[in-house]
């Protein structure tokens, strides 16, 4: 009985691999076709059958994204907004989140539940005074205005509270504070060390989303040398006549670095969607 | 040891010390929140709040408002172009989410089968659309679905006996090959969501079924989709409110016809358009209130009628 319920369980997977197989190419399929496209000439696009197999033009199509766009200002820019906009998020979310679990305060409940109802309002409501006050700022065309939006972060504090009230100890910060500690030491010499897998989490949620927003970074940066890769990567698009080697040689080489960090993190990266939507 | 050292300090600490440390808490507290809320003033409530504001002014980022009342949400309302653009927003929504939910909900469901193996392996390939940029997804679409009869796209309806299809430029082309983007680069990330639920169901539940001579599909439908229905709600409202708000992946995908062709025109598109194409911040702003009502409006329909769904299924049991 055992036995033949087990061979039964294991022909039954069968259909079940094959959808999961399928799936996964089809999650494959476009990285793996932007390579091949990245190494092969424009004209290799009007073949038929398509070109399915990588060919020989990878270096000479990324020559041409150079001639065309920034690249490496752009990768630059990216990587310096995507990481200055974390690092202050995470500092505001914790000292906030700690606040909110940790304090008491007038007027705490309401000041939170206005966080909750920032989360519902679409980023594109305030779109356009946000264009005209980082206009008037001076700051359109630099990663300031790009970086500015991004600040605010209701989802950050709202994880935060929910990591330190969990994780960090009332007697512990009692104890510090018989010990004299103020509550910013207290803040840094404990809460921060015990809530670093919170700052994983929420750091790749703060980082992909800048790296990969296009509707603020499209409107507020319009100049060349300030374009971050979204943008520029965009820009690729507009030519009367696109070169689809050059085209997809720029996504490619986009993307490469994500995919490698990705890969080495995979587990934080899935683990972030869960804690960041869930909790 | 030391703790309770420190306690016992606790215990003898005088209570006038005790009430100053509850206002410095006090100040702490307010001292720590305030960064967020400093921002939260300048970039989030008072952009807000001027956008309503403005939606009742004619203005072209220049010159004196003038008050005109609910003049820019007749004009809005008039506009034949709005309303197509609305009517794109929610079918390119209605393709691209729905059979995501669905496929989603599937293959965590496969995912989660102990039989299973590799699993981690599938779940990380079935992810990895997520981390590419929309700009990336809309690029790579954009040359597969290309407007040339010889897209690859093409080639593969052709294998079906189908005729080629411009993309770029017919109605249905470029909603379909623009829901599909939206769907590619989704449904992992929803079956993360899902399989996250799954593993919230506790194993002897199923074996409780088992025992009562429940079959699987009998067991999915009566133990899995109710209590998965929280993690539905949530994915429901996020994909609600996200595919209103879409943008990036038809703009880039046209490209430099994105804001003269009309096929895949959004809502967020044609208020860009108006904004700083056409510099009537008024109007847009309109656009911009008329698109917060549809969003909370749909997402309080969406989830009303997905937890509806839920209940009429509990009392089927």
């Amino acid at each position: 009985m055992n036995q033949k319920f087990k061979k039964r369980s294991k022909s039954g997977t069968l259909p079940i691999y094959i959808v999961l197989t399928v799936a996964s190419i089809l999650s494959l399929f476009p990285f793996y076709w932007m390579f091949v496209m990245a190494t092969r000439p424009s004209a290799a696009y009007n073949s038929i059958p398509p070109t399915l197999l990588p060919g020989t033009k990878l270096v000479e199509n990324f020559q041409k994204v150079l001639d065309t766009i920034p690249f490496f200002q752009a990768m630059w820019n990216t990587i310096l907004l995507c990481s200055v906009v974390t690092a202050l998020v995470l500092l505001i979310s914790s000292l906030a989140g700690y606040a909110f679990a940790k304090f008491q305060f007038p007027g705490k409940n309401f000041l939170f539940i206005c966080i909750l109802l920032t989360m519902v309002i679409p980023p594109q409501l305030g779109l356009i005074p946000q264009y005209y006050l980082v206009s008037q700022l001076g700051w359109l065309d630099t990663l300031l205005g790009a970086g500015v939006l991004f600040l605010l972060n209701p989802l950050g504090i709202f994880l935060m509270r929910q990591y330190i009230s969990e994780s960090v100890p009332d007697e512990l910060m009692e104890a510090a504070k018989l010990d004299g500690c103020s509550n910013f030491r207290i803040f840094y010499s404990i809460v921060l060390p015990i809530i670093k897998p919170a700052f994983a989490t929420l750091g790749i949620i703060v980082f992909t989303l800048v790296w990969g927003e296009f509707l603020w970074q499209f409107t507020v940066l319009r100049d060349p040398s300030s374009y971050t890769l979204q943008v520029a990567l965009a820009s690729l698009n507009n030519a009367f006549r696109v070169d689809f080697g050059m085209l997809l040689s720029g996504v490619f080489w986009a993307t490469v670095p994500l995919i490698v960090i990705f890969l080495i993190f995979n587990r934080w990266f899935i683990s972030s969607i869960t804690e960041g939507s869930i909790k | 040891m030391e703790n309770v050292h420190k306690r016992q300090q606790a215990k003898t600490a005088p209570k006038a010390s005790k009430l100053s440390d509850k206002t410095k808490d006090m100040i702490s507290g307010y001292l720590y929140v305030a960064p967020f809320f400093i921002i939260f003033g300048l970039i989030g409530l008072y952009p807000a709040v001027f956008s309503i504001v403005l939606a009742f002014q004619e203005w072209n980022g220049l010159g004196e408002m003038d008050f005109v009342g609910l003049r820019n949400f007749g004009v809005v309302l008039q506009d034949p172009l709005f309303w197509k653009s609305l009517y794109n927003t929610v079918i390119i929504g209605l393709m691209g989410t729905a059979p995501q939910l669905i496929v989603g909900i599937i293959l965590a469901y496969f995912l989660n089968l102990a039989v299973i193996r590799f699993t981690n392996f599938f779940r990380v390939t079935i992810f990895m659309p997520y981390i590419t940029s929309m700009v990336a997804v809309a690029l790579v679409f954009g040359v597969f679905f290309s407007s040339n009869e010889t897209a690859l796209a093409n080639y593969v309806i052709g294998l079906f006996g189908l005729d080629p299809v411009s993309w770029k430029t017919s109605e249905w082309g470029a909603k379909i090959a623009i829901s599909l983007m939206v769907f590619w680069r989704w449904v992992g990330y929803n079956t993360i969501i899902y399989l996250a639920g799954l593993q919230s169901i506790p194993k002897d539940l199923y074996e409780a079924a088992t025992i009562d001579g429940a079959n699987k599909v009998q067991q999915f439908m009566h133990i899995t989709v109710p209590l998965l229905k929280p993690f539905i709600i949530l994915t429901v409202f996020m994909s609600t409110v996200g595919a209103l708000q879409l943008f990036a992946e038809p703009t880039v995908f046209l490209g430099s016809s994105a804001f003269s062709r009309d096929e895949a025109m959004t809502v967020v598109m044609y208020l860009y358009r108006d904004a700083f194409n056409l510099g009537s911040f008024g109007t847009a702003s309109a656009t911009a209130v008329l698109l917060l009502i549809i969003i909370i409006g749909a997402a309080a329909i969406n989830t009303w009628l997905t937890s509806g769904v839920g209940r009429k299924k509990k009392r089927g049991v």
